[in-house]
């Protein structure tokens, strides 16, 4: 028992050695690669891939989560006489949280996903080896690109993702809700401050750089066979969604914060 | 070790290319390699040859520094490259061209692309002229006008050979074959023999083999060592192999089972 403690403890902690020095490769060849025009002849796919692709993917998942935030909410903001303010309440947490929580679920899903399995392929086919071979180095060619990718598009998505699940708040509670327009979009400008755009903006960024190393550090990693490859898959997912979750808990708790110690309490002004 | 042909363990072109010292190599509890000394003659073709599993790919990943020794040294040139620094490394790995087992041809990239990576990765000249340099490789390796293609689209045995040509590209000094032949018909894998002949004899490279196929071990080889448990048993050339003393050797080359997998099986029974 104890010794299989000790077992998987070491064995963790090689991991994380292991990952560590993957990102610090990674980060190595960052600088480099961003004023090398072949890296950004690599990253022009990788663009296409993570953001055209996925767009389809965050809109109905943000106009579904505001078509829900707006049914769910509606009953008690009217009792509560608040129901102009729907708007106001579903932009924010959309903003603050569920945009760039979604936004990085979705991008674990459907991109670390599919990079995982690709990267995973490539060193079961031993592809990654060749490159090594051609004294290419592989984290500057596979990983700077995705990781980048991952990093500059995750912002765009979660941006995205916000403004669909606004659009779908503002059609259960104008057309359906019957609430009037303009009050529901002059309530978010007054409520929606910059400080909570740059906390989502921050997140998001934080979620997709997270991404990407993870998926590309589990596709350089994997076992082999394709077995291998699809354990890889599900490992990159879940670290990922794990990831984003603490991280968001702890950005969160931070910038919160600073708010207060900056700006102090503040109410929400609904008219 | 039996050395039936001592005459070709004298290296007639001077300092090998590549020596390999003691090196050691385990994966978890498996040992894999257990002390092996080879050189690799400057000009000749070397054949390793040895059952599946026996290390044999191992040996050429250590060449390359695909892999690093547990123990012992590899030297290229008379330089010692097993801890040698990933970035003065770089600057030797021109001089190698590696044939995988997969080809390992990068899917998302045209023939022609593949061929023209390297050249364009290391050499400083236009996307054209690497174009043209990618053209003449696959017209060596008889395969021009697919440059367009995708690997995808082609048989196995045109995937070695572009696989070869990519190997060649950038005029490397030691070409390193990692079972050339497997998974191709004898017809399809005489052509690969025939293109490691013609490669050797128009480019005048070094080359290393490692194969289980005994008839393109013979084809091809200057000088033929076997690899069993780990060590070099066996070091000779292609005729005298066939008339090896040692047992084990025998077995291999004509396609018997060995004594203790005979005896495991019948303990099994």
């Amino acid at each position: 028992m104890l010794s299989a403690l000790g077992a998987k403890t070491v064995e963790t902690l090689a991991a994380f050695g292991r990952f560590s020095l993957f990102t610090w490769q990674m980060g190595r060849w960052l600088l480099p690669g961003m004023v090398r025009p072949r890296t950004w002849a690599l990253l022009m796919p990788e663009l296409y891939e993570v953001g055209n692709r996925t767009l389809p993917v965050i809109a109905v998942t943000g106009v579904f989560v505001g078509l829900v935030l707006a049914v769910q909410s509606y009953d008690q903001l009217e009792a509560a006489g608040f129901e102009r303010g729907m708007g106001t309440l579903l932009t924010l947490t959309l903003v603050r949280e569920l945009g760039p929580v979604l936004a990085g679920v979705m991008l674990a899903g459907r991109v670390g996903g599919a990079l995982t399995a690709e990267l995973g392929t490539m060193r079961v086919t031993e592809q990654i080896s060749a490159l090594q071979v051609m004294g290419a180095d592989p984290v500057r060619h596979l990983v700077v690109p995705r990781f980048l990718a991952c990093l500059l598009f995750a912002p765009l998505l979660t941006f995205w993702c916000n403004v669909c699940g606004s659009l779908a708040g503002w059609f259960v509670a104008v057309r359906l809700k019957h609430i009037p327009s303009s009050p529901y979009w002059y309530n978010i400008s007054a409520n929606v401050e910059t400080f909570d755009l740059v906390l989502g903006f921050v997140k998001s960024l934080v979620f997709g750089g997270a991404i990407g190393l993870i998926a590309c550090y589990k596709g350089f990693h994997c076992r082999t066979g394709a077995e291998g490859v699809g354990r890889a898959c599900t490992e990159a997912f879940v670290t990922s969604f794990i990831v984003i979750l603490a991280t968001d808990f702890f950005i969160g708790t931070f910038f919160s914060g600073l708010y207060r110690a900056l700006y102090g309490f503040k109410a929400l002004a609904i008219s | 070790m039996d050395r039936s042909a001592p005459a070709t363990n004298v290296h007639p072109n001077g300092e090998p290319v590549v020596r390999l010292e003691g090196v050691r190599k385990q994966f978890g509890k498996l040992v894999v390699l257990n002390g092996v000394d080879l050189t690799l003659p400057r000009g000749l073709t070397t054949v390793i040859i040895g059952e599946s599993g026996a290390g044999k790919s191992v040996i050429l990943k250590h060449i390359v520094r695909l892999l690093q020794p547990d123990g012992g040294a590899v030297y290229y040139e008379g330089e010692r490259i097993d801890n040698l620094p990933e970035r003065r490394l770089a600057k030797i790995r021109p001089d190698f061209g590696f044939l995988f087992q997969l080809s390992a041809l990068f899917d998302s990239m045209t023939v022609g692309e593949n061929v023209a990576f390297p050249i364009l990765e290391h050499r400083q000249v236009t996307r054209r002229e690497a174009v043209r340099r990618a053209r003449e490789k696959l017209a060596l390796v008889g395969l021009e006008g697919i440059e367009k293609q995708m690997p995808a689209e082609l048989s196995g045995g045109q995937r070695k050979r572009v696989a070869l040509a990519r190997a060649i590209a950038q005029d490397p000094k030691l070409i390193l074959y990692d079972e050339p032949t497997t998974g191709l018909d004898p017809p399809r894998a005489d052509v690969i023999n025939e293109l490691i002949l013609k490669l050797q004899h128009e480019l005048h490279v070094t080359s290393v083999v490692v194969t289980h196929d005994m008839a393109s071990a013979t084809k091809v080889a200057d000088r033929i060592l076997m690899l069993y448990q780990g060590k070099i048993i066996y070091e000779g050339t292609s005729r005298s192999i066939l008339e090896a003393d040692d047992a084990r050797v025998r077995c291999f080359v004509h396609g018997r089972a060995f004594e203790e997998d005979l005896q495991s099986l019948q303990g099994a029974r």
